[in-house]
């Protein structure tokens, strides 16, 4: 494919960009096959460098109501970084040509011909990003017991095409029990380890299991849940759905585990139905949200109330809850846990995902913020190409698109906000992860599983994100000047009051954030300025011992010369 | 004392909020607290009795006879006492205390603060109102001092000394006094750097069509003040309705054909009514039994608060945007004493740093609401009057500074919990600073013989109070807030504050105050340390020089570095020719290097090198319980983390070079004591 053939006017002059906190900018727009160029030619003037990718929906507002006119019109581009831009262009021919060039560009549905491929870094890769978090390394510890063994029952994802092709999985278990297993459930997601607690309990996720409509069992699969747990234990099954869905779910051929076949399994349900059923009600949710953010004309009142209205933070609260239930089953009880959903795909890695961070302190730190990301989005078979297609600024959207990992970003921006001191990283690096799972340069997030990444050869032909973050220069920015080491797990209040709107993220466009920025600067000093002055101290005291030990010396010298 | 039946109630059980199983201990009654005992939980809880804002008794239940307390501090709790008699009893008592129906009874007329704390005096003399003007350039050429006021003659609820324009005349100023509701003619209460000014008073008696040649007038005087513009604005800040309304009642607004080159607006902030009604629905909303998201939010948004915030904000905004483009403002509402109080205080804070500051920010509250007016006992209940008087005015000032607070975090040079404090005691009359309506009332009282001031208290914690990012070089001029309804935030740590579960749990705040006390703790070691070090380097050189002349053959190892030194030894090789530094010498010059290693690591070790996490402690040493929103604290000895009563101990610390009194623990006071008394001698 040829991008030329959908660029109609490559290059434009007297274009006029309107932004966010910024004068409007008279300059040269230039639309290449992956990005929109606007330059200024003047030094002080920042370029504007839009990938197509990172275009949600563009709108054109013709000038003049007369469909003949030639006075051109604007073009209105809403982002999926939530920033909305403004281009006007005073040709209508031209006006045409660029509206027609970005809204194909922006729409483009072959992975392979995405930006990754074509990028290349203008700095040598320090660490491959690709291979950084491969499962054998992950839990090489567990490995190491005789607990868990890796399998290769996946390795041409015939067993589970959303799966990786590694797969840990207890040591008794054989490959038949999980294909066996793996029959029971839906898409073929059987039970794996999601992580193990320092107490020894085990976290697990599946997808539901296809009763057929007939509370039809499956011994492989009650196995390997059972050896998990050992004689006589109990564990929870939490199932992200409610009950109502659960039924619904079960009339179409799925279902949850009937408690008779799973004895030493107590199950509970939670609502959360608009994630596990992926019907884009999560999606509406959060264009309704952004809507009432981006209306700044309205009332106090009445911008509450569309908050409400929108349930975003009801979501946020649900998800919180869940995980928090779920840690608790692991870390206050002792106990293992199951979670699933109905695909296994969203709500379920969304709660496992979460209560890790909870738990695991491994999880709040830049690496293993990376690695969970790693471990229970990419190669759980989040599927991020279908998810993340369209943002919530688009008419275009289908009920696959749904902002999950969002949802999970604002969790984990919560525990952030309760929790400052213990987060190696600042909120923004949760921004900067959001921005590229739905536009970037990097191939981390491309694809929809591990198999079709591999098909798409993106660990050859792409950069990854975390090859690029864990530079020294773009992890000081993202590391947070609070951060102390917090080995317990940390609990959060999910009451209402206690959720905060993610402000830094949701209103960048629209609120200014430059006093936000300076006070973390400010605090940055301030905790620096602390640790050098320690440090100086240290110093100081170490110099004065050896000179008065010197001294001593002498005069103990002297004494003995004296007296000798 | 005689009015208490009961003292003490063992067995209670005291349910809040949150907490699922009730606490059992013991409740104690004094004049001024109640105070629960948690003996098993080591947890205390104290209610002045003067914040109780209302009692409930409800019905009996199997273990007791509920009593539910709700303070105007915001703390709601539920104390179940088995018997009922005594609950009726103790409901009686506090009925009685909580609202006393002279204001002589008021707490601050018997309390006493901790003799060694401070002495009753300080503060009463840190503000007054003719230094605050003489700061913004008052007296000058159009502006004066008039003493109709002396015998608050003219008017009652203002200050003796009133700023008005020179070229009034006494006249003209009884005319317009005459002419406003409660005599409250227009004053000056800010005077820009531009001439500009915020002059305010209450409602004209303008009725339909009365009209005063004086007021008008004294208006046009107003204007002429200011040079540079040719018209001034009149704000009201009520609602158009609301001032209509009252026009029958022979008050109302001016008509712009009366006065000449005035613009009128109307501003729109509500009655003291819907502000009271407003704060009972975010209290219904706060005790919302089981919220959800959407049962939080709506009680929110139904209650309008945040609404009223706004408007507040939105009309000081008007004011100050006003006055920074050269033109002045005259502000009224009706009696001039609550929406006025308000927005010209905002005003100021958003033109003028100054009262961006602690000290500027009292000073505001001196002048805008102390001197000018507030009607504080009715409108914090402080003595038994008409409930319907009663308003969080003062509360939405407070409120209304937050949110500016949260806009710019580096402006203020005071933090939340400086806005809590005042706010807690502006309703616990411990002070007598918010004792009385305005100044007339409180030299009637006497307050400044009888009582403490709680500017006095403020200034002695002052630590607790200051915003570790304040950067006064950030916004050295106006202040331009965002008012767009996204950044109008409900304000947890007030309506909320005591419920310490909802908080974050590792307040930054806090912990970026205790990093800055740490850094200026270890500066001051540093001094130490460097004249320790150079002092030893002297002694040092003195020993070889001391050492050359032992040794000739050796002249070749002399330092340079070290020669500079050498004038100031000379006395030090004066002092004593055979051994002049050895121990136990009486030698001043060298007593600081008398030590060997041993002693100087008593004094390095009396600044503790590194402090306690906050996040690791949970109780403090004398077991008190420890929850997210109280203040812990370090000593500067060990760095180990105490409860505010542990740590009442400051003493000189031997490795700081400045000699401050800093906070330590009991133990530490005790051992730094002990080192000092066998040290010298």
């Amino acid at each position: 494919m040829e991008f030329a053939d959908h660029i109609g006017t490559p290059k434009l002059d007297g274009v006029i960009l309107h932004s966010p906190f910024h004068e409007p900018v008279d300059g040269t727009l230039c639309v290449s096959g992956h990005h929109l160029i606007l330059s200024s030619r003047k030094e002080d003037v920042e370029e504007l460098w839009l990938l197509h990718q990172c275009i949600d929906s563009v709108e054109k507002r013709p000038n003049g109501t007369n469909s003949n006119n030639q006075n051109g019109g604007s073009l209105i581009l809403k982002c999926k970084d939530l920033r909305i831009l403004q281009l006007d262009i005073a040709t209508t021919e031209e006006f045409l040509n660029v509206y027609a060039s970005i809204e194909r560009l922006s729409n483009l549905d072959n992975a392979s011909n995405l930006y990754p491929f074509f990028f290349r870094p203008m700095y040598s890769i320090l660490e491959d990003g690709h291979t950084l978090f491969k499962p054998e390394l992950e839990f090489s510890k567990l490995l190491a017991s005789d607990e868990w063994r890796i399998t290769n029952v996946n390795k041409n994802y015939y067993v589970c095409p959303t799966y990786s092709s590694t797969i840990i999985v207890p040591k008794s278990i054989d490959d038949e029990t999980i294909m066996a297993a793996a029959n029971f459930r839906d898409g073929g997601r059987f039970p794996v380890l999601s992580y193990r607690h320092d107490n020894g309990a085990v976290l697990m996720r599946s997808s539901q299991p296809l009763l057929n409509n007939c509370n039809r069992r499956c011994r492989a699969d009650e196995k390997i849940l059972n050896q998990v747990l050992g004689m006589n234990k109990k564990g929870y099954i939490i199932d992200t759905r409610s009950n109502n869905l659960t039924s619904h779910c079960k009339a179409k051929g799925g279902g949850t585990e009937p408690e008779g076949h799973y004895t030493q399994w107590r199950r509970t349900h939670r609502g959360l139905d608009k994630i596990a059923n992926c019907t884009g009600a999560l999606l509406d949710c959060f264009q309704k949200f952004m809507d009432a953010c981006n209306d700044t004309g309205c009332s106090p009142d009445k911008w509450v109330s569309r908050v409400e209205r929108s349930n975003w933070l009801s979501h946020v609260q649900n998800a919180l809850n869940a995980a928090c239930l779920v840690a608790q089953c692991l870390d206050q009880e002792g106990a293992s846990v199951l979670v699933h959903g109905s695909s296994g795909l969203d709500s379920t890695l969304l709660v496992t995902s979460i209560a890790q961070v909870i738990l695991n302190p491994d999880c709040r730190t830049v690496r293993g913020l990376q690695a969970l990301i790693e471990r229970e989005w990419l190669q759980a078979g989040h599927p991020f190409q279908m998810r993340h297609g369209k943002f919530c600024y688009s008419n275009a959207r289908n009920k696959n698109q749904q902002p999950t990992f969002l949802l999970f970003l604002d969790c984990v921006q919560q525990l952030h906000y309760q929790f400052p001191c213990s987060f190696e990283f600042t909120t923004q690096m949760l921004i900067i992860l959001f921005e590229h799972s739905y536009a970037s340069q990097f191939g981390t997030f491309l694809g929809n599983c591990d198999r079709e990444r591999e098909k798409l050869e993106v660990a050859k032909g792409t950069t990854s994100l975390w090859s690029y973050l864990n530079r020294p220069n773009i992890l000081t920015s993202i590391l947070n000047p609070l951060y102390e080491p917090n080995k317990t797990a940390i609990w959060p209040s999910v009451a209402p009051v206690s959720l905060n709107l993610w402000t830094e993220f949701y209103h960048r466009w629209i609120v200014d954030q430059s006093q936000y920025k300076k006070a973390m600067t400010k605090m940055h000093g301030l905790i620096e300025n602390d640790k050098n002055v320690r440090s100086k101290v240290v110093k100081y005291r170490k110099q004065l011992a050896d000179l008065q030990k010197e001294y001593d010396n002498f005069l103990d010298e002297n004494d003995g010369s004296e007296s000798g | 004392m005689e009015h208490i039946k009961t003292t003490k109630l063992e067995n209670v059980r005291m349910l809040d909020r949150y907490s699922k199983t009730p606490l059992i201990g013991t409740l104690f009654l004094t004049t001024s607290h109640l105070i629960f005992v948690d003996p098993e939980d080591k947890k205390e809880t104290w209610i002045a009795i003067m914040h109780i804002a209302n009692l409930e008794k409800l019905p009996l239940t199997t273990t007791g006879s509920p009593l539910l307390i709700r303070c105007k501090n915001f703390l709601s709790v539920t104390f179940v006492i088995p018997r009922e008699r005594d609950c009726h009893d103790i409901y009686l008592t506090l009925q009685l205390f909580s609202q006393p129906s002279n204001v002589e009874d008021l707490y601050c007329f018997t309390y006493k603060a901790i003799p060694a704390n401070m002495s009753q005096s300080t503060g009463w003399d840190f503000y007054d109102l003719q230094s605050e003007y003489k700061r913004m350039g008052v007296p000058n050429d159009q502006w004066g001092l008039t003493n109709l006021n002396k015998d608050y003659e003219l008017c009652d609820t203002y200050p003796r000394h009133l700023h008005v324009p020179l070229s009034a005349t006494t006249t003209t100023l009884m005319g317009s006094s005459r002419f406003r509701s409660k005599g409250r003619l227009p004053v000056l209460s800010y005077l820009h750097h531009n001439k500009a000014s915020i002059s305010r008073c209450s409602q004209p008696l303008s009725g339909f069509s009365a009209r005063c040649v004086e007021d008008e007038k004294m208006f046009n005087h107003v204007l002429k003040t200011n040079p540079n513009s040719s018209y001034m604005y009149v704000v009201d800040t009520r609602p158009k309705i609301n001032a209509f309304a009252n026009k029958a009642a022979g008050k109302g607004y001016e008509n712009e054909a009366f006065y000449e080159n005035i613009k009128f607006h109307f501003l729109g902030v509500e009655n003291i009514h819907v502000m009271r009604n407003s704060l009972d629905k975010v209290i219904e909303t706060c005790e919302q039994k089981n919220p959800t998201i959407n049962s939080f939010l709506s009680g929110l948004e139904s209650s309008g608060w945040l609404r009223h915030i706004k408007s507040i904000l939105d009309t000081s905004w008007f004011i100050a945007q006003a006055l920074e483009e050269g033109i002045s403002v005259v502000v009224h509402c009706s009696d001039g004493w609550d929406r006025t109080a308000q927005v010209c205080s905002l005003a100021s804070i958003l033109l003028d740093p100054y009262y961006r500051t602690i000290t500027g920010y009292q000073a505001l509250i001196e002048k805008d609401w102390l001197a000018f007016g507030h009607k504080f006992s009715e409108r914090c209940g402080h003595v038994q009057s008409d409930s319907k008087e009663v308003s969080p005015i003062f509360t939405q000032l407070l409120d209304a500074t937050w949110q500016l607070m949260q806009q710019f975090p580096l402006t203020f040079q005071f933090n939340e919990r400086f806005l809590l404090n005042l706010h807690d005691h502006v309703h616990s009359c411990q002070y007598g600073t918010f004792v009385g309506n305005c100044e007339k009332d409180r030299l009637d009282l006497r307050l400044s013989e009888r009582t403490y001031s709680l500017w006095g208290k403020v200034a002695r914690n002052i630590n607790e109070f200051l915003n570790p990012l304040y950067s006064p070089e950030e916004t050295t001029g106006l202040l331009t807030p965002n008012l767009v309804p996204q950044n109008i935030k409900f304000w947890r740590g007030m309506y909320c504050g005591f419920e310490s579960g909802v908080h974050p749990r590792e307040p930054i705040g806090d912990i970026l105050l205790d990093t800055c006390d740490h850094t200026s703790s270890l500066e001051d070691h540093i001094k130490y340390l460097t004249k320790r070090i150079s002092s030893v380097k002297a002694l040092l050189l003195n020993a070889d020089k001391r050492s050359i002349e032992k040794k000739p053959d050796n002249t070749n190892s002399t330092d340079n570095k070290f020669l500079y030194e050498k004038a100031s030894l000379r006395e030090l090789e004066s002092a004593d020719h055979d051994h002049p530094l050895k121990l136990g010498s009486e030698d001043n010059q060298g007593s600081d290097a008398n030590e060997k290693v041993g002693e100087i690591t008593k004094d390095l070790n009396s600044v503790a090198l590194d402090w306690k996490a906050v996040r690791s402690v949970t109780e403090c040493s004398c077991s008190k319980a420890f929850d997210q929103f109280t203040r812990k604290y370090h000593c500067r000895k060990c760095g180990d983390i105490f409860c505010m009563r542990c740590i009442d101990q400051q003493c000189e610390l031997p490795g700081h070079m400045s000699r401050k009194p800093m906070p330590v623990c009991r133990p530490c006071y005790d051992n730094l004591q002990t080192v000092s008394f066998d040290g010298p001698e």
